[in-house]
């Protein structure tokens, strides 16, 4: 099923076109990569997906609507950056997001967070980059949403923290949603993709099956990458 | 769990890692295997890259499925020795190989493996 459609989009801003004229399909029970290095679209393309960006051009279709405030409830979008008040602790932040989102399970972010080895009375203050990462997935996957957008969530992350992150993200993954990861730490990440888009400067490159792309440049994911940016 | 091959698709080298363990006797005819996703996440593939590595392990008959109890591996022991044989005949071929390489011949190479061996 075709959970969200984007045609010819286009964001502008000022003389720079971050995203421009695309094109995509985001289909039910698959996982998808969206790869590229810094500043090459990815963050606009999610945030325009979200509904947090307006285009400059292009429509975008969510669940066969065009997009709108209700859309929101479909879609669980992760920044790339922390978004706790310091002042909070994790119980809060849970509170929090209970309020927010319909759609938020405590059940699952409680298991998702004794997975990650946090605990309830942690100050947001005290976590560290890789805990705050850790956070911010199990608040993201915690809902029950039908496209999850997730900015760069390897960034910056010790391995053993990455291994319990990618856990979450696969666990989360079932027929009836559709995962984006956006990342340029491909070699961690190609094993899990279903699909991958190349975007560069703000075009797609190559939006194609994993294993097809592997198979047909005779090559992993990782050393395509290098080939296509380099 | 990474350490895949670049060339080789995933769910190959899911599959001969499988065989490995059955090889080994750690997955024992007629043992529950783990659900795809629980495979899915033990080696961080993708859900239905997971589900394809017992499709394909179905195929050739190294594991069968029972609707709504999950994958087992066969009970058919004959298979799974002659995975090990198989795997025992490549590594052994590997070894000759790579002595070969180093200018060994074959009686040399036993005396080296009885003086080892223990």
């Amino acid at each position: 099923m075709e959970l969200v459609k984007t045609s010819n989009l286009v964001k502008s801003f000022g003389t720079i076109r971050a995203v421009d004229d695309v094109s995509v399909s985001l289909q039910s029970g698959k996982i998808y990569g969206l790869l590229g290095p810094n500043g090459s679209g990815k963050t606009t393309l999610m945030r325009l997906i979200a509904g947090l960006f307006y285009p400059t051009k292009g429509s975008i279709d969510i669940l066969s609507k065009k997009i709108s405030v209700e859309s929101k409830d479909s879609i669980a979008y992760m920044p790339t950056e922390s978004f706790f008040y310091d002042y909070m602790k994790i119980k809060d932040v849970k509170r929090f997001f209970i309020d927010f989102f319909r759609d938020f399970d405590q059940l699952k972010f409680d298991e998702l967070i004794k997975k990650m080895d946090l605990s309830e009375d942690m100050k947001i203050t005290a976590l560290s980059s890789g805990m705050n990462a850790k956070l911010r997935v199990a608040v993201t996957m915690a809902r029950k949403a039908k496209v999850y957008l997730l900015d760069e969530p390897l960034n910056g992350i010790d391995l053993i923290a990455r291994d319990a992150i990618m856990s979450a993200i696969i666990d989360g993954a079932n027929e009836d949603n559709a995962v984006v990861i956006s990342s340029h730490l491909i070699d961690i990440m190609e094993n899990v993709l279903d699909d991958v888009i190349f975007i560069r400067k703000g075009k797609i490159v190559i939006n194609e099956n994993a294993e097809d792309a592997r198979e047909k440049h005779g090559k992993s994911i990782a050393n395509l990458y290098k080939e296509v940016y380099a | 769990m990474n350490g895949f091959d670049s060339g080789m698709p995933i769910y190959i080298q899911v599959i001969n890692k499988l065989k490995e363990q059955m090889a080994l006797g750690v997955l024992k005819p007629g043992d529950k295997m783990p659900s795809s996703r629980e495979l899915a996440i033990e080696y961080s593939i993708n859900p239905n890259t997971a589900a394809r590595v017992y499709r394909e392990m179905e195929l050739m008959e190294l594991c069968y499925t029972k609707r709504g109890l999950g994958t087992f591996v066969t009970e058919d022991k004959e298979t799974v020795n002659s995975i090990k044989e198989k795997m025992a005949k490549e590594y052994t071929e590997q070894f000759i190989f790579s002595m070969k390489s180093l200018g060994y011949e074959k009686n040399e190479m036993i005396k080296l493996i009885g003086s080892e061996g223990n």
